[in-house]
């Protein structure tokens, strides 16, 4: 547990402090060592331009993480806010909000997701709500399954009675006690965004250049297999460590 | 008659009802895209030099595109499921037949990567609930806890870089020609090998969880106690019991391969279904990218009827 947490700490330290350590700009063009295999002057190598691909995947780890974080914000605060009403209100809305999230659940989301940032042409902003539209399923779920089994119990009953509002009851007592299982939940939208992120910029229809995430790098890289194979492994192995680290995270919150 | 039947088909009807509206919300969702794309379905020839306004106006009304976009889902909608899914925007083909021509590659794939990955994921969380708790079961693990954190696209390019480019055992993409015999498997075998492994991953966990929650329940106990030994317990006992939750996950994620093929088959340029939608979604083939998305959705809730078909089968308290 405090290792996985440690990881993210460094991995999102790595992130925020990537112009101080990174080698060189992501975009400055080394044109006298374009396509040059990793060595110490490029650790990573260098693209077909001479862009240095350590520095690249610095930045382009920022955007990853970003879009990451982001999505499974929105992703949260609408699986929150979704399974909240549900639990809370009961009936006939908990009936209609929970058959709408079993039918988003059952729609192929990816294939949807990449027909919509095709047509859209999503930016980085849009891209973050588009995907957190996707992933506040589990969240919803999860949120209302606590939610459902705290309403009736004498502390939610004895602070109506003190006259404490809806939402602070939801607020300090029924969602309070729900936080572990949200936050599970959260960390577990995070590596998925991550991965729907890269998923959509590998097809080209997510992250656009100039700007570059983990993803569009390995969009990039595909067509330079067998030329410059370190564009395809750095990028994807960054991908991997860090969804990774996040699996191992909401794996120990849940045992 | 078994005494199942009646509870489960009622189960059956009912799910396939709450399916329809599910089917129209993709449809909606579907069709309502399309009409986002700046210049509709007509795009391709705005930006071409030989097309007049004039002749952009008659395809319009040819087309049927100046009627009201509702008249125009409802039409669209009735053909589809009369089985008229229009005709490709890139080859002016049938979408049906392009559709049709490229199942059996994805049949073939998909068959392959099924059987592959339940052979590893049985025994792998059978021994990881097993042994649990010492090396193997934390080497299954992390095996597994690697499968659900590897992109699909990126264990693909990393396998043709090993196994293709370096090593060159393995051709890195395609499918081979019709003659090539027993060579043709040599394809076959990267791409089954990555969607399967991102499924087996999953799967393995689940089945470990559900040995583990058997193996410490009381019955499993008192059979130990009446002297059963411990390989019948196993077999005869614990995994009948522990496979129903797993049947299920593997009923649902099934439908998975589906959107998960659309990664994979493009990566290895395997001719199937799935390369047909990144084709499509290169080209902006906006009525293949329907037609698939629907029939993907179908896909999805046939096999949810299936997974709660089962589940009922196996474990008669559902049903009722």
């Amino acid at each position: 547990m405090k290792r996985a947490w440690l990881g993210l700490g460094v991995l999102a330290l790595v992130a925020l402090i990537a112009p101080l350590v990174a080698p060189y700009a992501p975009d400055a063009l080394d044109l006298a060592n374009r396509r040059a295999a990793p060595s110490l002057a490029h650790w990573f190598g260098t693209d077909d331009l001479g862009r240095d691909t350590l520095s690249r995947a610095l930045f382009g780890g920022r955007v990853s993480l970003a879009i990451g974080l982001l999505s499974a914000l929105v992703a949260a605060v609408l699986g929150v806010t979704v399974g909240a009403l549900s639990g809370y209100v009961g009936g006939w809305t908990d009936t209609a909000l929970m058959r709408a999230t079993d039918a988003v659940l059952a729609v192929p989301r990816l294939l949807l997701l990449m027909v919509a940032a095709a047509t859209l042409q999503p930016t980085v902003p849009a891209l973050v709500v588009l995907v957190g539209a996707v992933g506040w399923m589990e969240t919803a779920r999860v949120t209302r399954a606590s939610v459902r089994s705290l309403v009736g119990s004498e502390f939610v009953l004895a602070s109506r009675a003190v006259g404490a509002g809806h939402l602070r009851i939801l607020w300090r007592h029924l969602l309070a006690n729900a936080s572990g299982a949200i936050r599970t939940a959260a960390v577990l939208a995070v590596g998925r965004a991550i991965l729907v992120e890269s998923a959509l910029s590998f097809f080209g229809v997510g992250v656009q250049p100039p700007a570059a995430s983990w993803g569009s790098m390995l969009y990039q890289a595909q067509s330079a297999m067998t030329t410059e194979p370190w564009l395809a492994l750095f990028p994807g192995a960054c991908i991997v460590l860090t969804v990774g680290v996040l699996t191992a995270l909401s794996d120990r919150a849940e045992a | 008659m078994d005494a199942r039947v009646g509870p489960i088909a009622r189960l059956a009807g009912r799910r396939a009802v709450e399916a329809v509206p599910l089917l129209l919300l993709v449809s909606g969702l579907a069709f309502g895209l399309l009409q986002l794309v700046p210049g509709g379905p007509i795009e391709v020839y705005l930006s071409n030099p030989g097309v007049r306004p004039e002749d952009l106006e008659r395809l319009r009304r040819a087309l049927g595109l100046d009627r009201p976009l509702w008249v125009q889902y409802v039409s669209w909608l009735t053909a589809f499921a009369r089985g008229d899914w229009g005709f490709s925007f890139s080859d002016g083909r049938p979408v049906l037949d392009r559709i049709v021509e490229r199942l059996p590659a994805s049949l073939e794939l998909l068959g392959t990567s099924l059987v592959l990955a339940l052979s590893a994921a049985i025994p792998a969380g059978l021994v990881a609930a097993v042994k649990r708790r010492t090396w193997v079961d934390r080497g299954i693990s992390a095996v597994a806890a690697a499968g659900v954190s590897i992109p699909a696209f990126w264990l693909g390019l990393m396998l043709q870089l090993v196994f293709a480019i370096g090593l060159g055992w393995l051709p890195s993409a395609g499918r081979g020609a019709a003659g090539d015999g027993l060579a043709r498997v040599q394809y076959l075998i990267m791409p089954a090998a990555v969607l399967a492994f991102v499924h087996a991953a999953a799967w393995s966990r689940y089945l470990r969880a559900s040995m583990v929650e058997v193996l410490t329940s009381p019955f499993v106990a008192a059979a130990c106690a009446r002297g059963v030994d411990a390989r019948t317990r196993l077999t005869r006992h614990a995994l009948p019991n522990a496979l129903a939750p797993v049947a299920t996950v593997v009923l649902l994620d099934a439908a998975l391969l589906v959107p998960g093929a659309v990664v994979t088959e493009s990566v290895f340029a395997w001719p199937g279904v799935g390369s047909l939608f990144t084709e499509a979604l290169g080209r902006r083939d906006y009525t293949v990218l329907m037609a698939l998305l629907m029939v993907s959705s179908v896909a999805v809730v046939v096999f949810n009827l299936l997974a709660d078909v089962l589940h009922a089968w196996l474990d008669p308290r559902v049903a009722s």
